[in-house]
């Protein structure tokens, strides 16, 4: 990846409103890898009982890791668009603790980019979900 | 034979229980997302707002928003089925789930299809609940914007019951 592409999928997600609200920050980009944190917030609390975030805070950031992936994939474009994302929750997030989704681009074809994705809590050990996803494949020269 | 119950009071009845149920999850608030009941049916409306963008060039709506709409309608959806009776036969305690003993069914695993782009207008959901056991729950959702018939998304599910104790 160069230093143009870098830059541009930096901006591509820094430019993302709702990954924005959500308060997700880029904590690493390299090719076809991206990880993305999200810190714990009260006003994304799905279950009123344990406190713990909603599952679909969990699949927001899921899917901009997963499209983060993407472009910073060599082979992908500089935009994308998610065609289908299934997200396994494995046990809920311990309340408090910022939640950390790695994403990995594992192939791309000339139409479809395959994503798969863990995130995590602080307990890095015992993932929190995991989530595999088809994006699509944006050219410019198309 | 009794009479009836009066409508104003079925509708108040299933409202109040509705609002509670809905207050009671932060995130749906968060989103912007609300319900609009019919009889039983429920019909979630998440309101535009620029919060929800995830291309800003298009614009287009956040594939993440997209999918947590989806799972609010699945578990609001599937939770109001089942405490449909009970709130009918006016068991439901309304000043309990506002104190917090409303336990809501949990996600397994939740996979979305994204058939349109989501345009930077309202969206409207609905689910359905095609299997609902004592464990186990599997619930459809539909999403769409402008025309009923022509879905932006549709996502399916499955949950872990909320269980009794005893």
């Amino acid at each position: 990846m160069t230093k143009d592409q870098m830059t541009a999928a930096r901006q591509f997600i820094d430019a993302i409103p709702h990954s924005r609200r959500l308060g997700m920050q880029l904590e690493e980009l390299s090719d076809g890898r991206a990880i993305i944190s999200m810190p714990y917030d009260s006003a994304l609390i799905g279950d009123p009982v344990t406190k713990v975030i909603h599952g679909g805070a969990v699949s927001a950031l899921m899917d901009t890791a997963g499209g983060a992936a993407v472009v910073a994939h060599p082979l992908a474009g500089l935009g994308t668009a998610t065609l289908d994302l299934r997200i396994d929750y494995m046990r809920p997030a311990t309340p408090g603790q910022t939640i950390t989704a790695t994403a990995e681009c594992y192939h791309v074809t000339r139409t479809v980019a395959f994503v798969r994705a863990t995130a995590c809590d602080e307990d890095t050990g015992r993932p929190v979900a995991t989530a595999t996803g088809a994006f699509t494949v944006v050219k410019a020269s198309a | 034979m009794s009479r009836p119950e009066p409508v104003t009071q079925v509708k108040r009845r299933r409202d109040l229980a509705l609002s509670v149920i809905v207050s009671q999850v932060p995130y749906i608030e968060f989103l912007g997302v609300r319900f609009d009941r019919h009889g039983d049916e429920l019909t979630a409306t998440m309101g535009f707002h620029d919060n929800l963008i995830g291309n800003p060039m298009l614009p287009a709506l956040h594939g993440g928003a997209t999918a947590a709409f989806l799972e609010i309608t699945a578990i609001i959806g599937l939770a109001w089925s089942t405490l449909w009776d009970d709130i009918e036969a006016e068991r439901l305690d309304v000043e309990a789930v506002q104190n917090g003993a409303l336990v809501l069914p949990k996600t397994i695993d939740f996979t979305v299809d994204y058939l349109r782009t989501g345009l930077p207008r309202d969206a409207y959901a609905r689910a359905r609940v095609n299997r609902s056991g004592r464990r186990y729950a599997s619930v459809h959702v539909e999403a769409w914007q402008d025309n009923r018939d022509r879905l932006f998304a549709q996502a399916s599910g499955h949950f872990l019951m909320p269980q009794s104790h005893g």
